[in-house]
């Protein structure tokens, strides 16, 4: 890999988050709506302190967070931040900082991603790479057709149906919740046991919303490399189908399934970030619905930042990776 | 005197009707999601003509009653729940009727600019060429790694939540959907603007106006159809995920709403398994239907992927 190449992408990763928190940046500042005026609105009504008072409060919040400042230093002030990773301070439960809820959270979102990413992606290609794959007997080539069906079905509504035919009617799982009420966490082999009994729903919806998208581009890229002349090749020079199937056919076709697993991943955590929040897991996705239940800004900001810079970033990673898997492409 | 008078085989003339039936069973992802569609809009008419809407919001009907559809027992009807009812009192049925056209009218307008947008700018950009193709190109390269729905969590609540209306969902969905589109656009044309027939229309001097809407444009229509249709899917999709994590509007009984009323009152917990349930299977045909749809329509513009099997 050449230096310049490396310097090319990271550029290209430093421009998409600069594009990010800029728009994030700019579009709350377009609306008339004041975070802070609001958060103390509600709890003047709430009882507690006088309309004057309020005005004070806001105005030396202003200046704490300097937003009294003119629009382009808060800008620079704000970029300085973000590089920094300061994402500000939660209004709702002052005075802790949005990165300290993201790193309470993020164990949560990280695990449930983590599985049910490699689990569909590994499930969904072996699927779509067998169905294309004209030796395998017919009862294992139509094992992904079931899969296919869900292709369209987004996570979130598959949950909705898990929840209501395993967890209400049969009472298989439970309802929700990260653990069971009445248990303290600790690191022993019971309480991790009932953590992960309480996932199995959520990775099992993220799986089967994303399993059939991978078969079908799987299925289509079988089909392509069937025709060609390598595996010919190796057909007549009389090697094993297993030999062909794994280091002539699924090798090749899955170098480019390997893109779309970057870009699976943006979409797999807007689906995993409203599943969690289905479920009540304290992952980000229901600290993000949290904040936006409560007008916590900060806190919707510093999360959905911290999102899209994650995203990009591994974007960037699988682009990297991509040359040791592929040989050709180490020249340019 | 006898003429040998040859019986020439008659010609039948399918009428179009026959055709397009023979299309659909060939076609089977078609067929079905078009199926589908039309179940869904037959539902929403039906409802639209019997059922009064005004009660699809709170306190028009008793709440929490479970769906009297299977209930068959006189004293069952004089309510007339056939879906039963939620939590604020709103009747499931009317909401479902009004949050289906709702939804469909959020994903038309999101999916119908989306479309126009992205077919104006990628055509212009494939087409001239140049900085502002370098240009547009740039921005969709830099947005795609984006989440979309991550930006439009910050659009939707930076608005106040009692000026969000139906309309707002289709704007929110559409300032930020028409990446898409513009890349399959450009690079459509950018291959076709190639290929001998607009070369022989050129030396013919036939102008630019007549190249881009004689020539290209006709052959772009599967993939603009194409286009239109995985737009309305992103319409749908988006807003539904946006109601769903309440920064939909709150009033209207959209179906993502209804999800999030259920989710936020506990609805399992509870017991009232029929008040998220309603909204979900509707929103799992609509978007299946319009998945199997694009994939007929991937299908109907490129010939070679065609049923391989």
């Amino acid at each position: 890999m050449r230096l310049q190449l490396i310097l090319r992408r990271v550029a290209f990763l430093i421009l998409v988050v600069w594009a990010a928190s800029t728009i994030t940046f700019f579009i709350p500042r377009m609306s008339d709506r004041n975070p802070i005026r609001e958060r103390f609105a509600e709890l003047a009504r709430t009882g507690g302190f006088s309309a004057s008072d309020l005005e004070v409060i806001v105005e030396s919040y202003n200046k704490k967070f300097g937003l009294d400042k003119p629009l382009m230093e808060q800008y620079f002030d704000y970029i300085g931040s973000v590089a920094q990773l300061d994402l500000g301070v939660s209004l709702n439960r002052f005075p802790k900082t949005v990165t300290e809820i993201i790193y309470e959270s993020l164990p949560w979102t990280i695990s449930l991603l983590f599985v049910s990413a490699i689990l569909s992606f590994v499930i969904g290609n072996l699927l779509g790479a067998i169905a294309a794959w004209p030796r395998a007997p017919g009862w294992l080539r139509s094992i992904a057709t079931p899969f296919i069906m869900f292709t369209g079905v987004p996570p979130v509504l598959l949950a909705i149906f898990l929840l209501f035919f395993l967890a209400f009617r049969l009472k298989l799982f439970p309802l929700g919740q990260a653990y069971s009420t009445g248990i303290a966490p600790d690191w022993s082999f019971g309480f991790v046991l009932n953590v992960m009994w309480h996932q199995v729903l959520p990775a099992i919806s993220m799986i089967l919303g994303s399993v059939g998208g991978w078969v079908l581009s799987m299925r289509g890229m079988g089909i392509t490399i069937q025709g060609e002349d390598y595996v010919n090749f190796a057909e007549h020079k009389g090697l094993g189908g297993r030999v062909i199937f794994r280091d002539y056919y699924l090798r090749n076709a899955l170098l480019p399934q390997v893109t779309g697993f970057a870009l699976a991943l943006g979409s797999l955590i807007t689906s995993g970030s409203v599943v969690e929040s289905l479920y009540a897991l304290p992952g980000l996705g229901s600290k993000l619905g949290q904040a936006i239940q409560a007008n916590d800004f900060m806190v919707i900001y510093g999360i959905v930042l911290f999102i899209t810079m994650s995203v990009a970033t591994l974007m960037v990673l699988v682009e990297f990776l991509y040359p040791l898997l592929d040989p050709r492409i180490k020249a340019d | 005197m006898t003429t040998m008078t040859t019986t020439a085989p008659p010609i039948v003339q399918l009428s179009r009707m026959k055709l397009l039936a023979g299309y659909l069973r060939r076609n089977k992802s078609l067929g079905i999601g078009l199926g589908i569609i039309l179940l869904l809009v037959l539902f929403t008419l039906h409802g639209m003509v019997t059922v009064d809407q005004a009660r699809a919001y709170p306190l028009k009907a008793k709440p929490k009653q479970p769906p009297g559809i299977l209930d068959f027992s006189a004293e069952a009807w004089p309510g007339k729940l056939p879906m039963g009812s939620d939590f604020f009192g709103r009747d499931m049925h009317a909401a479902m009727v009004r949050g289906m056209w709702q939804t469909a009218l959020i994903g038309v307008i999101a999916g119908a600019a989306g479309t126009l947008v992205g077919v104006v700018l990628g055509f212009t950009s494939a087409y001239f060429g140049g900085v502002f193709d370098a240009f547009i190109k740039g921005i969709c390269q830099i947005l795609t790694p984006i989440p979309v729905f991550m930006i439009q969590i910050i659009i939707a609540s930076s608005l106040d939540k009692r000026d969000v209306t139906i309309f707002t969902m289709a704007w929110i969905v559409v300032m930020l959907a028409w990446m898409g589109p513009t890349l399959v656009i450009r690079s459509q044309v950018l291959s076709m603007k190639e290929r001998q027939f607009v070369s022989v229309a050129k030396l013919s001097g036939v102008g630019n106006g007549g190249i881009i809407f004689g020539e290209i444009l006709p052959n772009l229509l599967p993939f603009i159809a194409a286009a239109f249709v995985s737009q309305v899917f992103a319409g749908v999709f988006s807003s539904f995920y946006l109601a769903i994590v309440g920064l939909g509007p709150l009033r209207e009984p959209l179906l993502g709403n209804i999800i999030w009323g259920a989710q936020s009152q506990g609805a399992f917990f509870n017991g009232w398994w029929w008040w998220p349930i309603w909204p979900a299977a509707a929103m799992v045909l609509i978007l299946s239907a319009l998945a199997l749809i694009n994939m007929g329509l991937d299908e109907l513009a490129n010939p070679r992927i065609r049923r391989t099997e």
